[in-house]
C-alpha cells in the first residue's frame, strides 16, 4: 500500500517517511515511540539524536522492516512496510544498515563479508566483485580484501561494514551509532566515509547518533525525547 | 561460493561436534550396510541352494520356513514324470547338532542331485554316495569343524555316520552343511516318504506359467514358485530383510538425532549470525537451505565413511574362516543408493527444527543477543 500523503516536499521526493508511529515492548509496559511523525528526503543526510532508550534504533529498525509499529504508518520510497512486504528484497536493494557493532561475520574475510548481500541478491560475481573493488577503493581496504574479520583494527571493521551494506547500491542508508565503538579520531575517518559515500551514491542517510559535532555535519539535525521528534534543531 | 563457505565455515567451526555427527551417521550406515548386505548374502546363498540346477521350487503351500514344508513322495514321482519337466530332485532340509556345534544342517538328497553331481569333490567318490544309510558327505568347512576327514566316523545328531567324502561349494550354507542320502534322511529326521522340497528344471523354461498351473490343480496343498518370485516371497527372508533395514534404520534414527542435535547447538550459537544474514538480504528460504546444507554435508560425509568403514568391515568378515561363503562383499548398488538416501535424509530430517527455528529468528532480537 502506498502511503497517500505527499509524495513529495518542496526539496524533493520523500523516501523515508513515517505517519503518528507508536511502538511499545512488553505489552505495552515500555512506551518507545509516541506518536513520531518523520520525513527524509531523497538524498538528504538526517542525524537522530537524544538519550539512550528514547526511541532513535527502534524507529530505524522500523524503516528496515527488522520491527513493525504497533501503530501508525511507516514507509520506505512510498511503499508501506506491513507484514506484506517482501523484506527480503527491501533489505536487499532498497536499505542499507550500519550498527554499532560491525555485526560481520569474524569467521569469514573482508571480501566474503561483503559478497554476502550480493549472493543474497543473485548478483553475478563479477559485477558483485567490481563493485566490491570500487568500495574497498573508496574506503582503503583493498589491501585486506583476504583478511579475516578478527585481523582488522575497529575502524577497519566499521569501513567493512559500510562496504558492505552499499554493495548492492541501496538508496537509503540507516546507521545506528556507526561510530559509537570508535575513537575519536577514527570515529571522524569513517564519518567523512559515510558522508563522501552517502553523497556520491546519492544515498539517504538516517543516522542515529550521541556525537553532536558528527550530527551538525548532516543535512538535517533531529532531536528525539521521550519516543517523539522534535522540531528540527537546525535544517539545511 | 560465499554460501558454501558459510556452510563449512560454520561446520569447520565446531569441529569436534560436527566430526562426532559425521561419525554417528557412519558408523550407523556401516551397522546398516554391514547388517544387510550380510543377511542379503545370506539370502542369496539360500536361494542359491534351492535354485542349484532348477527354476522352480515346490513345497507346501501356507509354511512359514522350508524346514516345515512336507511335500508327499506321490509328488515327487508325478511331478518328475511330467512331459514338461527335465528333471525333479527332492530335498529334504533338517538341523542337527553336535558337540561344539549349535547348528548344522543336514540335506537329504538323491544321488542324481545337482549338488552332488556338480560339487567338486576334494575327497571320495561320487559313486559311492547313497550306497548305506549312513554314509554321509561333508561339505568342506563342516568337515574343518568336525575335525572329520575320509573313512571318519563322525557323531552328528543323536547318530554316528560314516564319512565318505568331502565336497567343496561356493555356497556358505552348502559347504558347512552334511548331505545325507534322502532315504537315510527321511529315517533320520523322521519324515518317511516325505521331502521338504522338490527342486525342478524344465525343459522349457517358457513352461513355467503352465507347470505351476498343473501343480495348482493337481497338488492344491502345494505350491510351485519360481527362483525369482521364491525369493520375493518367501516369509523368512522378507523377515529377515525387514530385521537388516530396521536395525540399520534404528542406527540411523540415533544419527540422525545426532545431527538434530549438532544442527540445534549451531543454530543456537549464531542466532546473531543469523540475524546478520537476514539484515543483508537473505531470505527464510536461503537461512533454511543453509542450515539443510549444513545437515547435508553432515549427512553425506557420515554416508562416504559409513559406506568406507562398511565395505572394510565385510573385507574383513570375509576373511574370518567360520563367515566363508556367507560374505558376500559386493555390495549391491540399490542398497549402496537407499543407505545414502537414508543418510542423507536422516540428515535432512536432523535439521528440520534447527531450520525452522533459524527461520523464525527475529533479526531485531538476535542482534542484541551476545
Amino acid at each position: 500500500m502506498r502511503i497517500s500523503a505527499s509524495q513529495y516536499s518542496t526539496g524533493g521526493r520523500v523516501v523515508l517517511r513515517a505517519e503518528d508511529v507508536w511502538k511499545s515492548y512488553d505489552d505495552g509496559a515500555i512506551a518507545v515511540l509516541k506518536g513520531v511523525n518523520f520525513e527524509a528526503i531523497e538524498g538528504q543526510t538526517v542525524a537522530l539524536c537524544g538519550p539512550s532508550g528514547c526511541g532513535k534504533s527502534t524507529l530505524l529498525h522500523l524503516f528496515g522492516g527488522l520491527d513493525s509499529a504497533d501503530r501508525g504508518r511507516v514507509a520506505v520510497n512510498g511503499a508501506e512496510i506491513n507484514r506484506q512486504t517482501n523484506l527480503p528484497r527491501l533489505l536487499r536493494h532498497e536499505v542499507g544498515f550500519v550498527f554499532q557493532l560491525h555485526n560481520l561475520i569474524p569467521d569469514l574475510t573482508l571480501e566474503e563479508n561483503c559478497l554476502i548481500p550480493t549472493f543474497a541478491a543473485g548478483i553475478d560475481r563479477k559485477t558483485a566483485r567490481a563493485r566490491l573493488l570500487e568500495l574497498t577503493e573508496r574506503t582503503h581496504l583493498t589491501h585486506r580484501l583476504g583478511h579475516r574479520i578478527q585481523k582488522l583494527s575497529g575502524g577497519e571493521r566499521q569501513r567493512t561494514a559500510l562496504c558492505r551494506a552499499l554493495m548492492n547500491k541501496p538508496k537509503i542508508l540507516l546507521a545506528d551509532e556507526p561510530t559509537g565503538s570508535l575513537d575519536e579520531q577514527t570515529s571522524g575517518t569513517v564519518f567523512n566515509l559515510l558522508l563522501d559515500l552517502a553523497a556520491t551514491e546519492g544515498v539517504t542517510l538516517l543516522m542515529a547518533t550521541h556525537d553532536r559535532s558528527l550530527a551538525l555535519r548532516c543535512d538535517q539535525l533531529l532531536e528525539m525525547h521521550d519516543g517523539t521528534i522534535h522540531e528540527p534543531i537546525f535544517s539545511r | 561460493m560465499i554460501f558454501l563457505k558459510l556452510i563449512v565455515t560454520n561446520l569447520r567451526r565446531h569441529r569436534i561436534r560436527s566430526l562426532i555427527s559425521v561419525a554417528g551417521i557412519a558408523f550407523s550406515v556401516a551397522a546398516m550396510l554391514t547388517v544387510v548386505t550380510i543377511l542379503q548374502g545370506a539370502i542369496g546363498m539360500f536361494s542359491g541352494i534351492l535354485s542349484s540346477d532348477s527354476q522352480i521350487i515346490v513345497f507346501e503351500r501356507n509354511v512359514s520356513d522350508l524346514f516345515f514344508s512336507s511335500v508327499p513322495a506321490n509328488a515327487i514321482d508325478e511331478i518328475a514324470a511330467m512331459p514338461m519337466v527335465s528333471h525333479a530332485d527332492p530335498v529334504l532340509f533338517g538341523i542337527v547338532s553336535s558337540a561344539d556345534h549349535p547348528i548344522i544342517t543336514c540335506f537329504g538328497v538323491t544321488d542324481s542331485d545337482a549338488r552332488i553331481r556338480k560339487a567338486t569333490w576334494t575327497q571320495g567318490d561320487r559313486g559311492d554316495f547313497a550306497k548305506h544309510s549312513d554314509d554321509v558327505v561333508l561339505g568342506e568347512r563342516a568337515a574343518e569343524f568336525l575335525g572329520a576327514k575320509l573313512g571318519d566316523l563322525v557323531p552328528i545328531g543323536h547318530g554316528t555316520f560314516h564319512v565318505i567324502g568331502i565336497l567343496k561349494t561356493a555356497n556358505g550354507f552348502e559347504d558347512g552343511g552334511v548331505f545325507m542320502p534322502l532315504g537315510a534322511a527321511q529315517s533320520f529326521f523322521h519324515k518317511e516318504g516325505t521331502s521338504s522340497v522338490i527342486t525342478v528344471k524344465l525343459r522349457d523354461r517358457a513352461d513355467a506359467g503352465a507347470f505351476k498351473a498343473q501343480v495348482k490343480a493337481r497338488f492344491p496343498s502345494l505350491v510351485a514358485l519360481e527362483d525369482s518370485e521364491f525369493t520375493r516371497s518367501y516369509s523368512q527372508f522378507k523377515i529377515l530383510k525387514a530385521t537388516a533395514w530396521a536395525v540399520g534404520g534404528c542406527g540411523l534414527v540415533l544419527g540422525g538425532l545426532g545431527v538434530a542435535n549438532t544442527m540445534i547447538m549451531s543454530v543456537f550459537t549464531r542466532i546473531r549470525e543469523i540475524a546478520i544474514l537476514r539484515v543483508n538480504g537473505f531470505s527464510h528460504l536461503q537461512i533454511a537451505t543453509m542450515i539443510f546444507g549444513e545437515s547435508a554435508v553432515v549427512a553425506m560425509l557420515g554416508a562416504a565413511f559409513g559406506l568406507a568403514a562398511g565395505t572394510c568391515l565385510l573385507i574383513v568378515l570375509k576373511q574370518i574362516p567360520a563367515l566363508h561363503g556367507y560374505v558376500d562383499v559386493s555390495v549391491h548398488p540399490e542398497v549402496m543408493l537407499i543407505v545414502i538416501v537414508l543418510a542423507l535424509g536422516t540428515g535432512v530430517a536432523g535439521a528440520l527444527y534447527p531450520a525452522a527455528y533459524a527461520m523464525r529468528i527475529r533479526a531485531v532480537e538476535a542482534l542484541r543477543f551476545e
